[in-house]
């Protein structure tokens, strides 16, 4: 620009002429907005950390919220069984029910058989005997207490009630059935503080051989939402046309009603967070914009339409935003991802649905803070500016 | 001098004043609201994971053997031994008392219930619908209805009362709660839906159980064993196997403190010290401990399924409230230094007139940290009141109950205010006053 003077008096018009009936020159606009980069590196490094920061926050929210219902569901399967599957009267669970089950398509499910039979005990007490594929319960049962889980043929897992009336030295015991009589070692103990505590375990196998009562029970872990929930429930009816199927309601509802609860705080707490880093966006940017109104001043002086100044503040304020979702998005997925290993010690998948809207909110916030100081701005005259008043 | 330079800047820049102390004032408001949200929701969730029932089971201590299959009990019913139901109000003092939300005793009786020539073994189970018993000067309610929140009854509203639903608040379903459900001193009961459908039975009809006529005040559904049973007022149990005041079990539904590596040691091998910490926290273990103490002949037991679990879930939720605060506040600081670093940056002018007129970096500088000072001061003040507004709301709208905000967060939240202002302010400051006076007054050396 500094060449203008030199030049003669008509060249000047004749370029004056040409800028005014064709757009400005595309090359230039783009060296003014890298200038403005370059030259005030400082200012534009904090709006730009504050923009980044902002973002690497709102990610970060965006990303938990999206991803809390997930990690929340795999801690409440903890709790064990949500859908009860047992035989009616008559026809016992056909023998491929496990298989059949696990093979519906959709939610992540894990099923475990148990057959009841009510044996007696030496000196003729009653004691209600359990077959159950032992791999399977440890994993739907975590909070089952057991001190040993048996492995070798004959041996038992026996509830803590029970061991005292059965066999409370740990010796092995006998028990029958039917006239049938087993031999059993008790190697394991099983505390639950519930109903099982009553029950003597023992392999599936084992159990059918000595009893020849098949599973009468099926109990399964549905990974996913109610509605995923009740979806395996109307899947399960047409495999087992013959069994009863009920949802555990104690399980279902309690877990809906904390999970809600729990999103609407999160929801709430990510609003507010989310709002206040717009907010520090906002205040940064703003000042920022304010603060060049001599350039503002000094492009007006020079003859730029009003049109090109807010075309200008806007790409710049733009381009600002852009970035910063970029650089805030990584950032913020990073710190999703270690939130999650932190504090439910699994990965939080990182979502890339949420990097439109925290672009879209950047690019927005951005230009919100542009366009406002330059609403201000243009009731002045340059001259005022300039002369820094 | 120095109170005036600074009385003058607030009443001359009051629109910029007025700028950052918005922003200082939302700032601390985020960051209260959070922080009182924080604190409260272990307490607020550890309540909501009581709809998962009772977490703590008190039993006779020389119980005869369960067999029950699927929910039928195979037992003899006058076989064991028995709780005695007087004691039970005596729950009601125990140290941790107001930990224990509710509790409701059981009495399983098998019942023939149907025609002469063509009847059924079912099991009726008696137990506290919504009783008021006493303990001291106290009364207080407790039964099925607390501790067991997921059971549903359909019925007629006995008395008249229509239900209305319009009137139902958000998460309370009251009219649900009052209709069908029966008194626990009348001879009512609860029919369970699947035995209800066996039998051909709806609400308002009688029923004659052990030689008693009863009346059927509601359906119940729970989706599990109960489906298929009678559950009946605790005093018609007793009666039908003649024995008053028997009680077979106690559901407790208490508010517990996740477990650590205290919780789970033995009471016996505890110095007196460690044993009073362990007695007076309120773990599981030690509750059941405390239940033991007040009924006698009586061992408590911790349900496993929802006790183990609970803890997990809690930390959990914590931990994950704890890291948004963090960003909460991370964010209000954010924005607090944003606006201070803006307000400071454009009175460069009056920096460079002030060492003109020979003020030292000190003097400078001290102006700028008791105006940031002031505005903390204030928008503390403002952003706390904001912020406690803003818990309330939240609490109010999702968990149905007040947050509440400890008057100890007051001074805390004033401290992290000016901390976050001066903070925010501190590099714009050394800035201002590294200016140097010739070119500030000049209007130049930006940036």
């Amino acid at each position: 620009m500094n060449t203008a003077g030199t030049l003669p008096t008509k060249q000047v018009a004749d370029r004056r002429a040409r800028a005014a009936r064709t757009a400005p020159s595309v090359s230039m606009f783009w060296r003014m907005l890298l200038r403005a980069a370059v030259l005030r590196r400082r200012r534009a490094a904090a709006a730009l950390l504050a923009m980044v920061l902002a973002a690497a926050v709102a990610t970060a929210m965006m990303n938990l919220y999206v991803d809390v219902q997930a990690k929340l569901r795999t801690e409440f399967r903890n709790y064990g069984a949500n859908v009860i599957i047992v035989a009616k009267d008559g026809p016992p669970l056909p023998d491929d029910a496990i298989a059949k089950i696990e093979s519906t398509p959709g939610a992540k499910m894990l099923a475990v058989p148990f057959s009841y039979a009510v044996a007696r005990t030496q000196d003729g007490r009653s004691v209600v005997v359990a077959g159950t594929d032992f791999t399977r319960a440890r994993q739907l049962n975590r909070w089952w207490k057991v001190s040993r889980w048996p492995v070798e043929p004959n041996e038992a897992l026996i509830g803590m009630r029970a061991a005292s009336a059965v066999t409370p030295n740990r010796q092995p015991f006998e028990l029958t059935f039917e006239g049938k009589a087993i031999h059993l070692t008790p190697v394991g103990m099983l505390q639950t503080g519930a109903g099982e505590d009553s029950r003597i375990y023992l392999d599936q196998s084992e159990f059918e051989n000595w009893t020849d009562v098949a599973p009468s029970t099926i109990e399964v872990a549905v990974s996913g939402t109610t509605a995923d929930v009740e979806k395996s429930i109307r899947q399960f009816e047409q495999i087992l046309p013959g069994a009863d199927i009920r949802p555990v309601r104690q399980i279902m509802e309690a877990e809906a009603n904390v999970l809600n609860k729990t999103r609407a705080t999160l929801y709430a707490s990510a609003t507010l967070v989310i709002l206040t880093a717009a907010l520090c966006v906002l205040a940064t940017l703003m000042g920022w914009v304010f603060d060049r109104r001599r350039d503002f001043a000094i492009m007006k002086a020079l003859g730029a339409s009003q049109r090109l100044v807010n075309g200008f503040f806007a790409a710049e304020a733009a381009a600002l935003g852009v970035v910063g979702a970029i650089f805030g998005f990584l950032i913020g997925v990073g710190v999703a991802m270690w939130i999650g290993r932190v504090n439910f010690h699994a990965p939080v998948v990182p979502r890339f649905s949420v990097f439109p809207y925290v672009l879209a909110g950047s690019v927005g916030v951005a230009l919100i803070s542009a366009i406002l100081p330059i609403g201000l701005l243009r009731r002045l005259q340059p001259a005022i500016i300039l002369r820094g008043e | 001098m120095f109170p005036r330079i600074v009385y003058e800047s607030f009443r001359h820049q009051s629109r910029r004043k007025l700028l950052a102390g918005i922003a200082i004032t939302l700032g601390v408001a985020v960051a209260t609201a959070m922080i009182a949200v924080a604190t409260d929701i272990g307490d607020k969730i550890n309540r909501e994971l009581r709809s998962y029932g009772a977490n703590l089971v008190v039993t006779p201590q020389e119980d005869t053997l369960d067999v029950e299959v699927g929910g039928v009990n195979l037992k003899p019913p006058s076989d064991g031994t028995f709780l005695n139901e007087a004691d039970l109000p005596k729950i009601h003092g125990t140290f941790w008392h107001n930990n224990i939300v509710g509790f409701s005793p059981t009495l399983p009786v098998t019942v023939k219930v149907g025609t002469s020539n063509n009847s059924e073994d079912v099991t009726l189970l008696g137990t506290y619908f919504n009783k008021t018993l006493h303990f001291g000067k106290d009364d207080f309610r407790t039964g099925v209805k607390i501790t067991h929140p997921w059971w549903s009854v359909t019925g007629s509203c006995g008395d008249g009362r229509p239900a209305r639903p319009g009137q139902v608040r958000a998460g309370q379903d009251e009219s649900r709660q009052s209709c069908g459900w029966p008194n626990d001193d009348s001879q009512e009961i609860l029919v369970g839906q699947r035995l209800a459908a066996n039998l051909n039975k709806h609400p308002g009809d009688r029923l004659e159980i052990a030689g008693q006529e009863v009346t059927i005040s509601g359906i119940l559904s729970t989706g599990g064993a109960e489906d298929d049973q009678i559950v009946a007022p605790l005093a018609l149990a007793q009666q039908i196997i003649g024995r008053p005041g028997a009680v077979s079990r106690v559901y407790v539904s208490a508010l517990t403190k996740p477990p650590d590596a205290l919780a789970t040691r033995d009471p016996k091998t505890m110095t007196p010290e460690v044993y009073e910490r362990w007695y007076c926290s309120p773990y599981v273990e030690s509750i059941a401990y405390q239940l033991q103490e007040v009924i006698p002949h009586s061992h408590a037991e911790q349900i496993r399924q929802v006790a183990q679990n609970e803890g997990t879930v809690l930390s959990r939720i914590k931990g994950l409230m704890f890291l948004v605060t963090f960003g909460a506040l991370f964010a209000s600081a954010l924005a607090v230094a944003a606006a201070m670093a803006t307000s400071i940056f454009e009175r460069r002018v009056e920096v460079g007139l002030m060492k003109a007129l020979g003020a030292g970096n000190f003097a400078v500088s001290a102006i700028f940290f008791a105006e940031a000072l002031l505005l903390a001061m204030i928008g503390g003040l403002a952003g706390f009141t904001v912020g406690a507004l803003l818990a309330h709301q939240i609490g109010r709208s999702i968990f149905n109950s007040q947050i509440s905000i400890q008057p100890v967060l007051f001074p805390i939240i004033l401290a992290i205010a000016v901390l976050l202002t001066f903070a925010g302010s501190a590099a714009a400051i050394r800035r201002a006053v590294k200016f140097d006076p010739v070119f500030a007054l000049r209007g130049e050396g930006q940036g």
